[in-house]
């Protein structure tokens, strides 16, 4: 394994920049889009909570690859040209956005319901409200949540393999492949995972009992 | 746009394709069985901390929980040829998915049984119920029922997750829509769609009753 290191250290080290930067861009825009969805569905408003019910329903259950591969193979063909990596990091967004919606929906939820009333009491808007009393104090509990989705995120990353994305499973399969050492090449791929996955799971759990 | 679907959901396509979800269906079910079994071992053996066995199992555990499952599918389906083991491709599926399922669940066994008051177990042990009397008879059960939306919604993930195996090959519903598409491209939409929907469905389902066991725990 270590001469697999020797030898293709370039190319394992862009398949992680590349793996790295899609689960970053991907984890950056999933909560964007996931909080809007939590807003919308903990919103007043009956029409709003459909609509981010029925997002997060579709998203949840439909596996991340056939998501990806619309993009990759339908959205070239009827709307616009993309390549494999923006195709995955699309893919890997509306599919996490899913699930920290339902993270941060939750963190929303754990949140006392005093603090509501006492903003709104003291003449804030509901929308005011949420973004200067609850969410600050919800983000607190979702943080170990989220921290997981990161890794999720980083292991979900490999489906970028299946599209051409460059990402550190491809040049992994690319490794294997060019010097027909499988186990070799596989292991130096899952050590590099590791690196990214292993301190963060941990400092997860770290943060989970002490806030528990 | 219209005549394409017709012409792609015609009686063989549609035969195939539900082909691929019984295939997707036997490997989600067998990995399911398995996985919740050498998953609920584990998560115990992690959970009751002998000496040193816990522990080796433990950094196993999470080193194959951190690690893609597409990985999994290559070690097991690439890499075990190399040590003189030629596994068919739906074994080699169900192997993949038990391995990282069942790391999965042994997290969710042990936060589980963590999470059951520790005044239990020392009540059962007060009552004269040896330490393992006391783990399967008071405080597994506890677990189970607080544990039982998580392991669905785990549950869930192994569904969706045996797509991955088309990478190895697995001749389940994604693998065979691209079959299909692969001969006519205007078959492209209708097999999303038509794929997308039986995913869906399954694993819907699948969170209604995860929804419905929480309502009924809380």
């Amino acid at each position: 394994m270590i001469h697999i290191f020797q030898n293709y250290w370039g190319t394992l080290l862009y398949g992680l920049g590349q793996t790295l930067l899609c689960s970053i861009l991907a984890l950056v825009f999933s909560l964007i889009l996931g909080t809007l969805f939590a807003l919308l569905e903990e919103s007043p408003n009956k029409f709003s909570r459909g609509i981010a019910r029925v997002y997060i329903e579709i998203f949840r259950n439909i596996p991340l690859l056939v998501i990806t591969m619309f993009f990759y193979v339908v959205f070239p063909l009827y709307v616009i040209k993309m390549n494999g990596f923006t195709a995955g990091t699309i893919g890997l967004t509306l599919y996490t956005s899913a699930f920290i919606a339902e993270t941060v929906r939750a963190g929303i939820q754990s949140v006392d319901s005093g603090q509501m009333e006492g903003a709104r009491a003291n003449g804030l808007s509901f929308w005011q409200a949420m973004r200067h009393i609850i969410l600050p104090q919800a983000f607190r509990y979702v943080i170990p949540p989220l921290g997981n989705q990161f890794v999720n995120l980083v292991k979900n990353s490999s489906t970028l393999a299946f599209v051409g994305g460059f990402d550190l499973m491809y040049q992994g399969n690319v490794i294997a492949s060019s010097s027909l050492e499988t186990i070799a090449a596989y292991s130096a791929v899952g050590v590099l995972y590791l690196v990214i996955t292993l301190p963060i799971s941990y400092y997860m759990r770290y943060l989970e009992k002490r806030l528990a | 746009m219209l005549q394409n679907f017709i012409d792609a959901y015609s009686p063989d396509n549609l035969r195939y394709l539900f082909g691929g979800l019984g295939i997707t269906i036997l490997v989600s079910v067998v990995s399911i069985i398995g996985s919740f079994i050498i998953g609920s071992i584990l998560g115990i053996i992690r959970y009751v901390k002998i000496k040193y066995f816990s522990a080796i199992v433990g950094v196993i555990i999470d080193v194959i929980r951190n690690l893609p499952l597409i990985l999994i599918l290559f070690f097991t389906y690439f890499g075990l040829p190399n040590l003189g083991v030629k596994p068919e491709i739906i074994p080699a599926a169900i192997l993949a998915m038990t391995i990282f399922e069942s790391t999965m669940l042994a997290e969710i066994v042990r936060s589980g049984i963590q999470a059951v008051d520790s005044g239990q177990m020392e009540g059962a042990r007060a009552n004269g119920l040896t330490y393992w009397q006391g783990l399967w008879h008071i405080v597994l059960p506890q677990a189970m029922v607080k544990m039982i939306p998580a392991i669905v919604s785990q549950f869930i993930s192994l569904v969706k997750d045996t797509s991955l195996a088309t990478i190895i090959l697995l001749p389940e519903m994604l693998y065979r829509s691209q079959i299909i598409y692969g001969q006519n491209t205007n078959y492209i939409i209708p097999m999303f769609v038509a794929i997308a929907l039986m995913y869906f469905v399954v694993c819907y389902c699948l969170s209604v009753l995860a929804r419905y066991l929480e309502k009924r725990q809380a």
